[in-house]
């Protein structure tokens, strides 16, 4: 068996793990977009030869393990204050990258005042905020994303946007303020959406390399298990769903960002 | 050396910055702001960081990311602002990073006033955040020994890879003394083992409170108490004024502990034989000096600057050999030496009946 999976010499490896990845196993769910994420984040810092100079800040929520599948320095923040934890990284290590990697609960709701405050100061971080309109860790509850009327095991009758108020589209909110630099949202719900995420997330990373100001992208996610939909079905979820509400598109992309 | 007149809070400042501090992340309250501010010039001028925060949420986990790299690190606070600390010191003793937070304590509960006051003694000693352990805990009483333990915290910091914070009340921020100020120190040392500073040409290192597993977590803890037992066997401090033949023990720390020994003096003079002991670390409490005095003493007067927190600690050390009576003040009001005397003398005259 084992002359069967290995290449023959002749052939080349055209795609394998990035180097900022480690080979682990991940604690996510089948169907879950968060593996494709990562994988873009991982291949951008390979790309731009970032790997040895980064330092991640992990969030709390389904990502919070997010430190055992990147192969960077990395440390894990109380729940929606990894923009102030990654400040503290970033003023001591001016010149290395430092990005958060946080959920829509992590970064719109708890963390709303740190991630306001980083990007007004015009922290030179990254983050990358996953939004999939629900708390995934804690079993499906009602996130500050969640869409009027959807089911949470905290809202089982739909959202209420009268009791509960409406979903914050936090990236047109954080684009409104001077310190950010590159603000966009992007979608994986499908190749070519992915294809233009990583594209965003390299210009991201650039942003930073470049001393320009904070910068967010935004992706839209899945979450099949509870959303409580199969896998294929929540990519078409986000399409129907998702993007009329959230629509993608860049929100700030300042004169300096367009020059790089 | 000269002495120089310093309010407490600048002071504070003056020798954290010739401690080596690295970074400074605070947010504005009172009767602690005058730190806050004097570092927003001193630490600029010096090219080291210095940032106001958004909050003391944000404050306190600027610091723990800080001190990630390996920086030695600040923050100051009072009452409500600490108790907004509390999340993120948790999460640095979960992750046996050093730092050094100041606590300027103000009256309370909730808004309180801005007046001196030691109600966060049980805050500072024992729920200082969530989980299983303690700070250590210095309390000066001078501003000079606010200057002395500034350079003591950032060692014992280090030495321990734990927080210790400076509890300070209101007194001690705002008061100006003469006071001698530590020569500069050197910044430059090794980079600590912890360090996040991008792996380059080692293993990639990872600071985190986190342990899925109950065994993982309880051996995590294990270490952590193993190290606590270690600071408490090796950590306790106290001065003594009186106390060789003392048959009354007065207690008290910080402006309390400073009133105190003006009341003790002048109680001697009346022929009075009382003693005082000044507990300088709150954590680890000085139980075994207090121990060895209360076997020789026929009472203990503890004085506080709230309901009897301290107290506990005291009755714990005693451990009912003999009476512990409490006077103290609370909502900011500053006891008078006269107030802490009467005391002395109505619980030394009970003594003498029960002799």
């Amino acid at each position: 068996m084992v002359d069967m999976v290995m290449a023959p010499p002749e052939m080349q490896v055209v795609y394998d793990y990035p180097d900022s990845l480690t080979d682990t196993p991940t604690s996510y769910c089948p169907g879950c977009t968060h593996g494709i994420a990562h994988r873009l984040v991982a291949e951008v810092l390979d790309e731009l030869g970032l790997r040895e100079q980064t330092v991640l800040v992990s969030p709390v929520g389904c990502s919070v393990f997010i430190y055992q599948y990147f192969n960077l320095d990395a440390c894990v923040a109380p729940h929606g204050r990894a923009p102030a934890m990654a400040t503290g990284i970033k003023r001591m290590l001016p010149n290395h990258i430092v990005f958060t990697y946080q959920g829509d609960g992590d970064l719109v709701s708890i963390g709303a005042a740190e991630i306001l405050h980083a990007a007004a100061r015009g922290e030179k971080i990254t983050t990358i905020f996953i939004n999939n309109a629900i708390y995934g860790m804690t079993g499906g509850q009602m996130a500050p994303t969640s869409l009027p009327g959807q089911k949470t095991t905290s809202s089982p009758t739909g959202r209420d946007i009268v009791s509960t108020g409406n979903p914050i589209r936090m990236s047109e909110v954080i684009a409104q303020l001077d310190g950010a630099a590159y603000i966009v949202r992007r979608s994986l719900h499908d190749v070519a959406s992915i294809r233009k995420a990583k594209k965003a997330i390299l210009t991201a990373f650039k942003v930073q390399m470049a001393g320009l100001g904070f910068s967010m992208v935004e992706l839209l996610s899945s979450c099949p298990t509870n959303w409580g939909i199969a896998p294929e079905t929540a990519l078409e979820w986000i399409e129907q769903n998702m993007l009329p509400y959230y629509p993608v598109g860049d929100f700030k992309v300042r004169d300096d960002v367009k020059a790089l | 050396m000269t002495r120089e007149l310093l309010k407490g809070n600048v002071a504070i400042a003056e020798a954290a910055v010739r401690a080596g501090l690295d970074a400074y992340f605070g947010y504005p309250i009172t009767p602690q702001t005058e730190l806050l501010e004097y570092l927003s010039q001193r630490m600029t001028d010096l090219g080291r960081v210095f940032l106001q925060a958004e909050s003391e949420v944000a404050a306190i986990n600027m610091v723990y990311g800080a001190a990630a790299t390996g920086a030695r690190v600040m923050t100051s606070s009072s009452s409500p602002g600490f108790s907004l600390m509390q999340e993120g010191m948790s999460y640095i003793a979960g992750s046996e990073l050093p730092c050094v937070i100041v606590d300027v304590m103000r009256g309370g509960p909730g808004l309180g006033n801005i007046h001196p006051s030691q109600g966060d003694y049980f805050q500072v000693t024992r729920s200082a955040g969530h989980g299983d352990f303690h700070p250590i805990v210095l309390a000066p009483a001078t501003v000079q020994e606010a200057v002395d333990f500034v350079t003591l915290a950032f060692d014992l910091a280090d030495q321990y890879r734990h927080m210790v914070l400076i509890a300070a009340d209101g007194q001690v921020g705002q008061m100006m003394e003469p006071a001698e100020l530590p020569p500069m120190r050197d910044r430059n040392r090794p980079e600590p083992d912890y360090a996040l500073t991008g792996a380059a040409g080692r293993e990639r290192r990872v600071v985190h409170s986190l342990h899925m597993q109950a065994d993982e977590e309880e051996a995590f803890n294990l270490k952590l108490q193993k190290k606590l037992k270690q600071i408490k066997k090796t950590e306790q401090r106290s001065i003594e004024y009186f106390t060789e033949d003392a048959e009354l023990l007065v207690i008290g720390y910080g402006t309390a502990g400073r009133i105190a020994y003006t009341a003790v003096e002048a109680a001697r003079e009346r022929g009075i034989k009382v003693g005082l002991l000044r507990p300088q670390t709150l954590w680890p409490f000085p139980v075994q000096r207090i121990s060895e005095l209360a076997d020789r003493a026929s009472g203990c007067l503890v004085v506080e600057m709230n309901a009897g927190q301290m107290l506990e600690d005291v009755r714990l050390a005693i451990g009912g050999q003999i009476p512990v009576k409490f006077y103290g003040r609370m909502g900011g009001v500053v006891p008078m030496p006269d107030e802490i005397l009467t005391a002395i003398e109505e619980n030394y005259s009970r003594l003498q009946i029960l002799v």
